[in-house]
């Protein structure tokens, strides 16, 4: 019976590491996640309002909302408020979605749940997965995600890379402003601030959590005390 | 406090109880539901789930009314708002979370609870109507579970609807029609999303309170069973009548509940604090992806309190180009419960005093359950395909149809088995 009542309770974890990524079939890198590295946070927004944003919004992102990693009221107006907004406005683009799906051939996805649809692994290897391909419209190509619309926003930084079709290995060919660990370090940062964007209550929400434990057991023990207390009588 | 006072103020409080009594059975109710609602002594560990149910009910309509304050039933907007609560609303990522992960733990209560129902016979002679009130709820919330699933208005919300709704137009002659009528359009759309939500915020929840109410009054008109499967009203104190192996449930199973609770909620905080998707088995990823009518997912899958009956579905063939009796099957599969109290054919109740034919059927059952469980929560390609002398045929859809059968044939063989099993004597007293 003890068998059996163990088997029910892990029903639904049993295939856990199955359900994580389905029909990934390329291996991903791990992105180096911290939320509580407000510097890696406040480099990941500079670069995503500077490159992202001009196509991809962010519409339920607020702007104000940066306080919270750290940043002044004046670093948010003087650096990435750029076209007038307010500082409680969502990141929204002037982009037109017809003229979109004109140029890329689809419309860029909004970025503000990103991480949690893809995950940051994905995310962080997609970044630095494009290459040269002479086959595709805007001559560029990526090892996650093929025949994907998007330029390499990122090669003035990164460069040009090759692909190996028979290694499947990615060859710098061209180098750009950054060398490569640089430019790992600069999306590292934006995987990182994507990631606080996708749910920026995350750290809050794990902080608290310890608090509500220590609660909880406390409570449990007071409980059993009083079942003991009052059971004593039961035989 | 001195003396007088006290019994000047605990006379006071008697004359209004008694003005209450003499408008309101108050007392009386208090008596016949929790003081002297006397249950069997033995009660263990399975017995929580019960309470555990009621009190993720409860915790499901509260945060459900908070959420209906900042959600917004409009299909250009409900994703929207949804992270807006998720962001803007004051401690709306707590309600949030609290609502997914209470779907999820419902259903393992309810299902732990079930389970209880059948190892300890608790569907048998006279507790049929509880058991068929029970089975109704589990209808019910596997309605509102489907119906609240849509309005995240994520990828997968909008597909999983598609292909359920779609389930219903497999029904002969009238299965068009009905599934328009439940989609109020020719796909889902925005006007699915608005009488998913009426269903969803009013309709069920009402009939969910109802049953359950029907259900605890069922209840407590026959008393509980227990681990031996034996009545406790059998054997009475000739003095105070009450059963000898009974406790009133107020004070002695409120604060045993009480512990229960404590358990429950520190595995809910776990989750609801540290894993709220629960590795895409409470929150699927590809739910964070608005939904999108052009764009089909290439694996949709249900929620993982689903995925037995939809292994089902899958892994029956087609007949003359029909997908009804998949749909027929799994249908099938959800109310065969309803019939245990009449294939039980066993002289005793609880599976401690059964004998080794049923015990291997019940865990014949249960591994059926995980793994069609477990098959569909993946695509039916999964393991490859058998070589051409099973025609090519995908393993897992192989496997799933064997279990099916085993599913299946534990209600259908229940009556034989139950007869032939070699039973052991049951006491006359409750054993602990």
């Amino acid at each position: 019976m003890k068998k059996l009542l163990l088997t029910l309770l892990l029903m639904p974890f049993l295939a856990m590491p199955l359900a994580v990524s389905a029909s990934e079939s390329v291996s991903l890198d791990k992105a180096p996640i911290d939320a509580a590295d407000h510097e890696s946070l406040q480099r990941g927004a500079r670069t995503f309002v500077n490159y992202c944003l001009n196509c991809h919004s962010a519409n339920y992102m607020r702007y104000n909302r940066l306080l919270e990693i750290g940043l002044t009221e004046k670093q948010i107006k003087d650096n990435l408020l750029l076209a007038g907004e307010k500082i409680g406005d969502t990141m929204k683009v002037a982009i037109n979605k017809k003229d979109a799906m004109k140029w890329f051939g689809a419309a860029p996805p909004d970025l503000s749940v990103e991480v949690r649809a893809r995950g940051a692994d994905w995310v962080y290897t997609y970044m630095r997965g494009f290459y040269r391909d002479s086959t595709r419209a805007t001559g560029w190509n990526n090892t996650v995600f093929d025949k994907v619309g998007m330029p390499h926003v990122l090669y003035g930084l990164q460069g040009e890379q090759e692909l190996n079709h028979e290694t499947h290995a990615l060859k710098l060919v061209k180098p750009g402003k950054l060398s490569v660990e640089e430019y790992d370090v600069l999306v590292g940062d934006l995987t990182n601030f994507m990631a606080y964007m996708a749910e920026p209550a995350k750290h809050q929400r794990n902080q608290l959590g310890w608090f509500v434990l220590l609660f909880l057991g406390v409570l449990l023990v007071l409980t059993y005390k009083l079942k003991k207390a009052y059971w004593k009588e039961i035989h | 406090m001195t003396d007088k006072n006290k019994s000047a103020l605990s006379s006071a409080l008697n004359d209004g109880l008694n003005w209450v009594d003499a408008r309101f059975p108050l007392t009386s109710n208090v008596k016949a539901h929790l003081t002297e609602y006397y249950a069997p002594k033995n009660f263990n560990f399975w017995y929580f789930f019960g309470s555990l149910a009621l009190l993720v009910l409860v915790l499901q309509i509260l945060t459900g009314i908070f959420l209906t304050m900042h959600y917004k039933p409009d299909a250009d907007l409900a994703f929207g708002s949804v992270e807006y609560i998720m962001r803007d609303v004051p401690w709306g990522w707590l309600i949030r979370y609290m609502h997914s992960t209470g779907a999820s733990m419902f259903f393992v209560v309810v299902y732990l609870h079930m389970f209880r129902g059948i190892i300890y016979g608790s569907y048998r002679n006279p507790r049929e109507l509880i058991w068929l009130f029970g089975v109704g709820i589990f209808l019910v919330l596997m309605g509102e579970a489907f119906f609240g699933y849509l309005l995240p208005w994520g990828q997968m919300s909008y597909w999983g609807a598609q292909v359920i709704v779609n389930l219903f137009s497999a029904i002969p002659l009238i299965g068009p029609d009905v599934s328009e009528w439940l989609r109020g359009d020719y796909l889902v759309s925005d006007a699915t999303l608005n009488r998913f939500f009426a269903f969803h915020v009013i309709a069920l929840p009402f009939v969910l309170v109802g049953l359950v109410v029907a259900h605890l009054i069922a209840l407590h008109e026959v008393g509980s069973n227990n681990p031996d499967g034996i009545e406790i009203k059998k054997l009475k104190d000739k003095k105070t009548g009450f059963p000898l192996d009974g406790i009133p449930f107020h004070p002695y199973y409120t604060v045993k509940d009480l512990v229960g609770v404590s358990v429950f909620l520190i595995v809910f905080s776990a989750i609801v604090f540290f894993a709220p998707e629960m590795g895409g088995y409470f929150l699927e990823a590809n739910n964070f992806v608005p939904a999108d009518p052009l764009k089909t997912p290439a694996h949709i899958a249900p929620v993982w309190y689903f995925t037995p009956y939809y292994s089902i579905l899958r892994a029956v063939p087609p007949i003359l180009n029909s997908q009804f009796p998949g749909v027929a099957a799994m249908g099938l599969s959800v109310v065969a419960f309803a019939f245990l109290p009449w294939l039980d054919k066993s002289p005793v109740k609880s599976i401690r005093y059964r004998g080794m034919l049923y015990k291997q059927w019940l865990l014949a059952f249960v591994i059926s359950f995980l793994v069609l469980g477990y098959l569909g929560t993946v695509p039916s390609n999964i393991w490859g395909q058998f070589g051409a002398w099973m025609g090519g045929a995908d393993r897992a859809t192989v496997v799933a149809r064997i279990f099916t059968a085993v599913y299946f044939l534990f209600f259908i063989l229940m009556p034989w088995y139950t007869k032939k099993d070699k039973t052991k004597p049951v006491p006359e007293r409750v054993t602990g």
